[in-house]
């Protein structure tokens, strides 16, 4: 199994979000994760990616083998996990170019090569610009400055396609888009997919899972995967909203 | 002749003062009338005042008295230094060919005593030749532009100076080539160095000055320098203050520019390392149509201190001014920036601007901001702003998400910071040359160079990050 998450809790300064989670991702899968706004979708990624303030205080997340908590961000990343980010953040004065060829290069290094050749290094991101459809003058700007909110998710996955991981969280890259970018985007995450590796998709609407069509749909609900199903249980949701899963949700519990 | 250095126990002030009566023949050995008269004075202002103390409004933040409260060695004649002094001074910025003003301990090096005529008519030497050389040019502007009365330094520096640098634009030259200043303590007992530049620029006519302050051992000095520069009208003028001395160095730097009409002038004073530094910049825009630049880089650590004082003075219309300083401060390091914006009741239209930003990278590092704006004109535009913050979490984590090193996601933020300062160098090879030892800062690995500041130990290895920051 390429990601596994055992009972994993999650608080941040003390208020536990995640409670008790279990998820498990093969190679060449992809699955959605829906849910109600403030259900821990996003704390799920930060604890994935190892963002600092998210406490884990009980479980486990295994990739590749390895138990990853308390490994920080960065080797994480040269591991392999992606997050595209839900907010992406605006570096004034670090460009694209120098960004992206510090990353590559961290991971070659990490992986023991030797950096890349800068004209490998250009060919690359002529190649994955034109895949995702950027305009070549947005890699000459700072990372994500003045870019609109499109633009922005354009660039995570131009960064996704970069670094190629083998896990990549998309967490709300859809939302915002028109639906020419959404394509772009579906593209992009379809280009890169293959059998040896995964994507843990977050979203709130269906019309995202047409493109990328997901093998598993988990919906996340106060803090727990409450229910899983195939590619239906997004239409399902879409038509009957999360009413009939909290209901279900609550009933169980008070058993 | 006399030469003797000073006796240990008495306080620098006084052993200053004991010289002036004792030696003052030597003191004014090169001097005309007017030069000696304004000695006279400023030691009468001196007698009053003293040094500054951190009990004076502006200086309290900057505890002088540390410095001024030690023992120095304070020289009246040159002497000889051990070293190979042609190859201290070599300067191996690649493709940045400069005309090199060499000073060992507060002396120019002559090698030709007089002055270097370039064949465009530019003249540059030594000011304790100039005086008597060029008395219409010293009697129009030199103590005319920077007033003793400012503070004890600026008066002990008039009273006693005996050297600096000369240099004279003629109306319409352009300078090819920028001048260089480089100067170097090398000697073992602490030194109290006193140099006086003073420059002039005629009409229509245009200089870039480099200016490096370096140390080239770790003993103690204090070094108390003033410029004086006048930029004549339609003149444009560039001055890069380089200052990288050891962690006892102590440096107190004033710059005065009096700008005339549609002149326009950019300073960038670069701190890479010194134990006490007090920069001094003060501009009166004193003609229509003038503009200043004023700009600083500054990145302490350890126990340093830097405290940079502009004072702009708007005192004609239309005149614009744009001041932007910016630190990383570490450890204990302390910096203090006050900006002073006056504008004259007739100096309508005036736009100011200031700005001031700070990132301190630990809690126990300080910064002490303030502006100052005195505004007497109605119809002006003026800002200010001052930031004070660390570096961005949301940012660092964005890069750290991507597989970069904490330390070198910490390196890109700091660089990028200080990036919008360092790409105001117009001079091409010295804006790369900077941006390598900036690098070298941030990354802890620039160290008081053995030889001037800008060899950064190999000059042929340009510096990188695992990055090329060069435009791709
Ligand atoms: N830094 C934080 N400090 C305190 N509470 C936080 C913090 N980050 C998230 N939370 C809380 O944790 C809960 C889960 O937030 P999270 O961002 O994971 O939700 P989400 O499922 O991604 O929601 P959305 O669909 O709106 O993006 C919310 O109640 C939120 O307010
Ligand atoms: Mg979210």
């Amino acid at each position: 199994m390429l990601l596994n998450i055992k009972n994993l809790h999650v608080a941040i300064n003390g208020k536990e979000i995640i409670k008790g989670l279990n998820l498990g991702v093969n190679q060449g899968e992809v699955h959605a994760i829906m849910g109600p706004n403030g259900t821990g979708k996003s704390t799920l990624a930060a604890a994935i990616t190892g963002r600092e303030g998210y406490e884990i205080t009980q479980g486990e997340i295994w990739f590749k083998g390895k138990n990853i908590i308390g490994m920080p961000a960065e080797v994480r990343a040269n591991e392999g996990i992606f997050l595209s980010f839900q907010y992406p953040v605006e570096i004034p004065g670090v460009s694209m170019t120098n960004f992206m060829r510090t990353a590559l290069n961290a991971k070659r290094e990490y992986k023991g090569l030797p950096s890349i050749p800068a004209g490998e290094f250009l060919k690359m991101m002529e190649e994955k610009k034109n895949l995702v459809e950027i305009q070549s003058k947005l890699t000459n700007r700072s990372v994500n400055e003045g870019f609109s909110g499109g633009e922005k998710k354009k660039n995570e996955i131009f960064q996704m396609a970069m670094l190629q991981p083998s896990l990549a969280i998309l967490d709300e890259t859809d939302s915002g888009l028109d639906i020419d970018a959404l394509k772009v985007v579906a593209k992009g995450v379809n280009e890169l997919r293959s059998e040896d590796n995964a994507f843990i998709v977050i979203t709130h609407y269906q019309r995202l899972l047409d493109f990328i069509v997901p093998d598993f749909v988990h919906v996340l609900f106060d803090g727990k995967i409450v229910k899983t199903g195939g590619k239906n249980l997004a239409l399902e949701l879409e038509e009957k909203g999360y009413e009939w899963i909290k209901d279900q949700y609550l009933a169980n519990s008070e058993v | 002749m006399n030469n003797s250095p000073s006796v240990q126990e008495i306080s620098l002030d006084e052993m200053l003062v004991n010289q002036f009566d004792a030696h003052f023949e030597l003191v004014s050995a090169n001097d005309i009338p007017s030069v000696t008269a304004l000695r006279k004075l400023a030691m009468q202002q001196f007698l009053l005042t003293g040094f500054p103390t951190s009990s004076d409004e502006k200086w309290r933040h900057t505890e002088i008295e540390a410095l001024t409260d030690e023992s120095f060695n304070y020289f009246l004649e040159p002497y000889k230094s051990e070293r190979d002094i042609e190859d201290m001074f070599r300067c191996e910025v690649h493709n940045f060919d400069t005309e090199i003003i060499s000073m060992l301990n507060g002396w120019l090096l002559d090698k030709k005593s007089g002055f270097t005529t370039l064949p465009n008519g530019i003249v540059y030497g030594s000011l304790r030749y100039a005086w008597k050389h060029f008395p219409e040019i010293i009697n129009q502007h030199y103590g005319k532009i920077a007033d003793y009365q400012t503070n004890g330094f600026v008066s002990i520096n008039t009273a006693m100076v005996q050297d600096g640098v000369f240099i004279y634009v003629p109306d319409g030259v352009e300078a090819e080539k920028t001048i260089q200043i480089i100067k170097m303590i090398d000697r073992r007992e602490s030194l109290f160095v006193q140099s006086r530049n003073l420059i002039v620029l005629g009409k229509n006519s245009k200089l870039s000055l480099m200016h490096c302050d370096d140390s080239i051992n770790h003993f103690m000095s204090l070094i108390n320098t003033v410029t004086e520069v006048y930029v004549g009208e339609n003149a444009h003028f560039e001055l890069y203050k380089l200052q990288n001395l050891n962690d006892k160095s102590g440096l107190i730097n004033s710059t005065f520019i009096r700008q005339e009409a549609n002149s326009t002038i950019k300073t960038n004073t670069l701190t890479f390392n010194c134990g006490m530094i007090r920069n001094n910049i003060s501009v009166d825009l004193r003609g229509e149509n003038a503009h200043a630049d004023v700009l600083g880089l500054y990145l302490m650590d350890k126990k340093q201190h830097i405290d940079n004082q502009v004072y702009i003075s708007h005192n004609a219309p239309h005149c614009t001014s744009n001041e932007k300083f910016k630190g990383i401060l570490d450890d204990e390091a302390s910096a203090v920036f006050n900006g002073y914006i006056h504008v004259a009741r007739n100096a309508q239209k005036t736009n100011a601007y200031q700005n001031n930003n700070n990132i301190l990278l630990k809690p126990t590092a300080t910064i002490n901001t303030m502006p100052f704006l005195e505004i007497y004109a109605d119809d002006v535009k003026c800002s200010h702003g001052a930031t004070i913050g660390q570096l961005d979490q949301e940012a660092m984590f964005y890069l750290r998400s991507r597989g970069i090193s904490s330390s070198n996601a910490r390196l890109l933020l700091m660089y990028a910071f200080a990036a919008d300062i360092i790409n105001q160098i117009s001079i091409e090879p010295l804006r790369k040359r900077i941006d390598d030892m900036v690098k070298k800062r941030l990354r802890g690995e620039l160290s008081v160079c053995e030889k001037c500041v800008l060899h950064c130990g190999m000059p042929e290895k340009e510096y990188h990050f695992d990055i090329d920051l060069s435009k791709l």
